[in-house]
C-alpha cells in the first residue's frame, strides 16, 4: 500500500517537473531591444524572448548581475550584437553561465554585428582614441536595411536550432521582409528632406543611419568616443558650429540630455532625442515604430 | 556636353546682335534676305537641339544604369567582409596588465603594520609609506577550445625594495558540462564571501577592508579544484564546493596529504525592480594549518574555520549606471581558531578563540567619472589568555575599527585615480592615513562584475 502510494506520488512529482523540461519553445536570451523584438517576430510562439537591457540603458555599460547569468544559463540561443559591444559583460556572463549551448562558435550563438558590413573600422587601434571597437562601429541597428540582412540570418538560425518550427520562422521571416521592404521605400520618400544635412551626436553612434539618409556629422559632444562632454571640448564645438551650423543635435535617449540641451541654448541649434532602439520613446514600441518615429522627430526641426 | 549647348546658346544672341547692327544700314533686300537667314539659323539649332536632346537622354538613361550596378555592387559589398587577416597572432590569448601605484602618508609610524588580537599574514598590513609601486597584474585568458576557458594572473610585487613575481591565478574551467554545472581546477581566488574573488584593483577603496585583511590575508586563494552549480531558475541560486591544498593562509602546510582546506558557498541573487538588483551568500571555508607563519614569526598548528555573510544591492535609475549609481555592500565573519600557538621567540601554548570581523561600505557615483564611498569595518577577538599575554594575539583591550572616505576619478574604464583617507583605529593610537593611488589597465578589456 505504502510502496504504491509512494509510487503515485513520485508520479505525481515528475508529472510537475515535465511540463518544465518539455517545454518546446526556443528560449531566446537578446542582448539590446532591436534583437528581442526581431527574434519575437520571427520566432512568434515557437520562442521565448528575454531582453537583457531596455532603451534606457547603455548597452556598453552593463553589469554582468546575478539576473541576467541565470537567464543565460537556460538559453538555447543568444542574440547580441557583437563586435565589441557587449565585450564588457557577454563574455563574463558565458564564463558564470554553465551553458554550453551559447558559448562562441555554437549554433546558440549568435551575432547581428557578423551579418552586415561595419562602417568606421579604426586604421589606428589606441586606447588615446577613447572607446573605440577593432571590427568597427558597432551601432548597425539605425539602418533598417541592417536589420533585414540580420532578420533573415537569424530566422535561418532559429530554423537549424528547431527544424521542426522551421516553415513558421520562414513564413515569419517572409512576412516581415515584405512589410519591412515597404516600410523602407517609405521612409525614405518620407526622410527625403533630411538629406544633405549637417547634425552634431552626442556619441558616435549614428553612422548607418547617416550613410542610409545621407545625414552628414560635423560634430560629437564626446571628445572621445566614450569619454564623457568635457566644458573645453563643448566650448570648442559652440565656436565652431557658430561659423558652421548644423541643423540638429542628437543623442540616444539613454543619454543624458543635458550637455546636447547646453549646446542646443547656446547655438541655437535644435536638440532631439532619438529612440536609438525600440522602447526609446513612447512611440517606438515596436521595430516599425522605431523608424518612424526617429523620422518624425528629425523632421520637426530639419526641413 | 552641357557645356558645349550652353555656349552655343550663349552665342547666339551675340551671333543674332552682330548680324542685325550692319542690318539698319542696309536696304529692305538685305532685310529680306536677313530675316531669310534668321529662318533658316532657327531651323539649323532647332534640328541641333533637338539632336543634343535625344543624346543627352541616351546618356541619362546610361548614368542611371550605372547607379543602379553601383548599388547592386554596394549591397553585394554590405556582406560581412572576413573579420581580421589570417596569421597565426590572430589566435593570441586576451592580454591586460593593471598598473598601480600610491602614495600613502601616516600619522603613526609605519612600523605599526600589526593588528592586535590578530596574527595576520604578511599581506594583511597597511603597506609602505610613502612613494610605493603596487602589485602589477599581468592577466593572460582565452577560450582554450571549445570545452575549457584558461586565465593566468601573474603579480609582480615589489615589497621594501626587492622585487618579485607571484602567480595570483592559473586555472582552467570548464565551458559545456551539462546540467549547469562548471568545474575549475588550478589556483585561483575562492568563492567564499563577496568580495575575495575580485583582484584588489576592482576594489572600490584603496585597501581591503580590515576583516578580510585580519582573516583572509587580503584574499583567500589555494591550489584546488572547484565545482559550481547553477539552479536553472530566473532567480540566480549557486552553490559551489572547492577542495583545497590548505598552502595559502588562513590554511598553511598543506595537512591532510596536500588537501588540507575546504569551501561551500552558496549565492543568491536577482533583480528587485529595473534600478535596483541584489546578491547574498553565505560561505564556509574550513582550513587545516601545519606551522602556519603570520604575523612576525608566529607559528600555528591546528585548525581555523570561518563563516562569511554577504550582501550587496546596486541601484541604479532605470537600470542604467552609467550616469549614476549607488552600491552598498557589507559582510559578516565568524572566526574561530584552535590548536597550538607559537607566538614570535616564545613558547608554544594551547590557543582556542572566537573572533568575529564586519565590514559596511557604500559607493555613489554621483556624476559620470566620479565616485564618492564611506566604508566603516571592525574586529572583535577573544583575549587568548595569560599564556598568550604581550604576543601579536594579546587585544589589549582594544576591538579594532577602521573608518575610512574614498573620491576617485576615472577618465575611462581603463584609468582611475582615487584619494583616501582612513581614520585607523585598530590599534589603541589612532593613525590618520592619507592615501593616493592610481589604477590603470592595459590591453584586453575587463570585465563588469557584480
Amino acid at each position: 500500500m505504502s510502496t504504491s502510494r509512494n509510487t503515485l506520488v513520485f508520479i505525481i512529482i515528475l508529472a510537475l517537473l515535465t511540463p518544465l523540461s518539455a517545454q518546446a519553445a526556443l528560449n531566446v536570451f537578446a542582448c539590446e531591444p532591436e534583437w528581442g523584438a526581431l527574434a519575437r517576430t520571427i520566432g512568434g510562439d515557437a520562442a521565448t524572448v528575454f531582453t537583457a537591457t531596455t532603451a534606457h540603458q547603455d548597452p556598453h555599460h552593463i553589469q554582468a548581475r546575478p539576473s541576467l547569468i541565470a537567464r543565460m544559463r537556460r538559453a538555447d540561443l543568444l542574440v547580441c550584437t557583437g563586435a565589441e559591444l557587449e565585450i564588457g559583460w557577454l563574455p563574463l556572463l558565458l564564463r558564470k553561465a554553465h551553458n554550453g549551448r551559447v558559448q562562441p562558435g555554437q549554433l546558440g550563438y549568435f551575432l547581428a554585428a557578423n551579418q552586415v558590413r561595419l562602417l568606421e573600422r579604426p586604421t589606428r587601434l589606441d586606447r588615446s582614441e577613447g572607446d573605440i571597437h577593432a571590427q568597427g562601429n558597432p551601432h548597425i541597428q539605425t539602418d533598417p536595411r541592417n536589420i533585414a540582412r540580420v532578420a533573415k540570418a537569424l530566422a535561418a538560425r532559429m530554423a537549424e536550432l528547431d527544424p521542426s518550427q522551421a516553415e513558421g520562422y520562414h513564413r515569419r521571416l517572409t512576412d516581415f521582409d515584405d512589410r519591412w521592404q515597404k516600410a523602407i521605400a517609405r521612409w525614405e520618400q518620407r526622410a527625403a528632406p533630411l538629406k544633405g544635412a549637417a547634425i552634431v551626436v552626442h556619441h558616435r553612434q549614428w553612422p548607418y543611419f547617416e550613410a542610409w539618409l545621407g545625414l552628414h556629422q560635423v560634430g560629437e559632444l564626446e571628445p572621445k568616443p566614450g569619454i564623457p562632454p568635457t566644458p573645453g571640448h563643448l566650448a570648442e564645438l559652440k565656436a565652431r558650429l557658430k561659423a558652421n551650423p548644423a541643423k540638429a543635435i542628437i543623442h540616444a535617449a539613454y543619454m543624458d540630455p543635458s550637455p546636447a540641451r547646453w549646446l542646443s541654448q547656446k547655438t541655437g541649434i535644435p536638440e532631439v532625442t532619438l529612440p536609438f532602439t525600440v522602447g526609446g520613446t513612447d512611440a517606438a514600441k515596436d521595430l516599425f515604430g522605431l523608424f518612424d518615429d526617429t523620422i518624425d522627430r528629425l523632421l520637426k526641426v530639419i526641413q | 556636353m552641357h557645356n558645349r549647348l550652353r555656349h552655343r546658346a550663349a552665342l547666339l544672341p551675340l551671333a543674332l546682335a552682330l548680324s542685325i547692327t550692319p542690318a539698319f544700314a542696309g536696304s529692305s533686300d538685305d532685310i529680306a534676305q536677313i530675316k531669310q537667314m534668321l529662318v533658316h539659323m532657327k531651323k539649323e539649332y532647332a534640328a541641333r537641339i533637338r539632336q543634343l536632346e535625344k543624346r543627352l537622354a541616351k546618356a541619362e538613361q546610361r548614368a542611371k544604369q550605372a547607379e543602379t550596378a553601383a548599388q547592386e555592387a554596394a549591397d553585394a559589398a554590405n556582406a560581412p567582409a572576413p573579420a581580421t587577416p589570417q596569421s597565426a597572432n590572430a589566435f593570441n590569448p586576451g592580454i591586460g596588465l593593471v598598473m598601480n601605484g600610491r602614495f600613502q602618508h601616516f600619522s603613526r609610524p609605519a612600523s605599526e603594520q600589526a593588528i592586535p588580537g590578530f596574527s595576520i599574514g604578511e599581506e594583511g598590513g597597511k603597506g609602505d609609506e610613502g612613494l610605493s609601486l603596487g602589485e602589477s597584474e599581468l592577466g593572460i585568458s582565452a577560450n582554450i577550445d571549445d570545452k575549457f576557458y584558461g586565465q593566468f594572473t601573474g603579480s609582480f610585487v615589489s615589497d621594501g625594495g626587492a622585487d618579485g613575481i607571484e602567480i595570483e591565478e592559473a586555472f582552467i574551467q570548464t565551458l559545456d558540462l551539462p546540467g549547469g554545472l562548471g568545474l575549475r581546477a588550478g589556483r585561483f581566488l575562492s568563492g567564499i564571501g563577496y568580495l575575495n574573488s575580485f583582484h584588489t584593483h576592482a576594489d572600490d577603496f584603496a585597501d581591503r577592508p580590515l576583516p578580510y585583511r585580519a582573516m583572509l590575508n587580503n584574499a583567500y586563494k589555494d591550489d584546488g579544484v572547484e565545482v559550481r552549480w547553477l539552479a536553472p531558475t530566473d532567480l540566480f541560486v549557486e552553490l559551489g564546493g572547492e577542495l583545497l591544498a590548505g598552502d595559502h593562509y588562513p590554511a598553511g602546510g598543506r595537512a591532510h596529504n596536500g588537501v588540507g582546506a575546504w569551501a561551500a558557498f552558496a549565492h543568491v541573487g536577482g533583480d528587485w525592480d529595473e534600478s535596483n538588483s541584489w546578491k547574498a551568500g553565505l560561505s564556509y571555508l574550513d582550513t587545516e594549518a601545519r606551522d602556519r607563519e603570520s604575523g612576525d614569526g608566529d607559528l600555528f598548528t591546528g585548525h581555523s574555520h570561518l563563516w562569511i555573510a554577504d550582501a550587496v544591492w546596486k541601484w541604479a535609475p532605470g537600470g542604467n549606471p552609467y550616469e549614476r549609481n549607488f552600491k552598498l555592500q557589507g559582510e559578516l565573519f565568524m572566526r574561530s581558531e584552535s590548536g597550538a600557538f607559537t607566538p614570535d621567540g616564545g613558547t608554544p601554548a594551547g590557543y582556542s578563540t572566537d573572533q568575529n570581523g564586519w565590514y559596511l561600505q557604500g559607493v555613489y557615483q554621483f556624476m559620470p567619472r566620479w565616485r564618492f564611498g564611506l566604508r566603516i569595518a571592525g574586529l572583535e577577538a577573544d583575549d587568548p589568555g595569560p599564556a598568550l599575554a604581550g604576543s601579536s594575539l594579546d587585544t589589549l583591550g582594544h576591538d579594532p575599527r577602521h573608518y575610512s572616505a574614498m573620491l576617485d576619478w576615472s577618465n575611462s574604464e581603463f584609468s582611475r585615480l582615487r584619494l583616501q583617507y582612513n581614520r585607523d583605529e585598530s590599534r589603541p593610537l589612532a593613525d590618520s592615513q592619507i592615501i593616493l593611488q592610481y589604477v590603470v589597465a592595459l590591453g584586453a578589456h575587463g570585465a563588469h562584475q557584480f
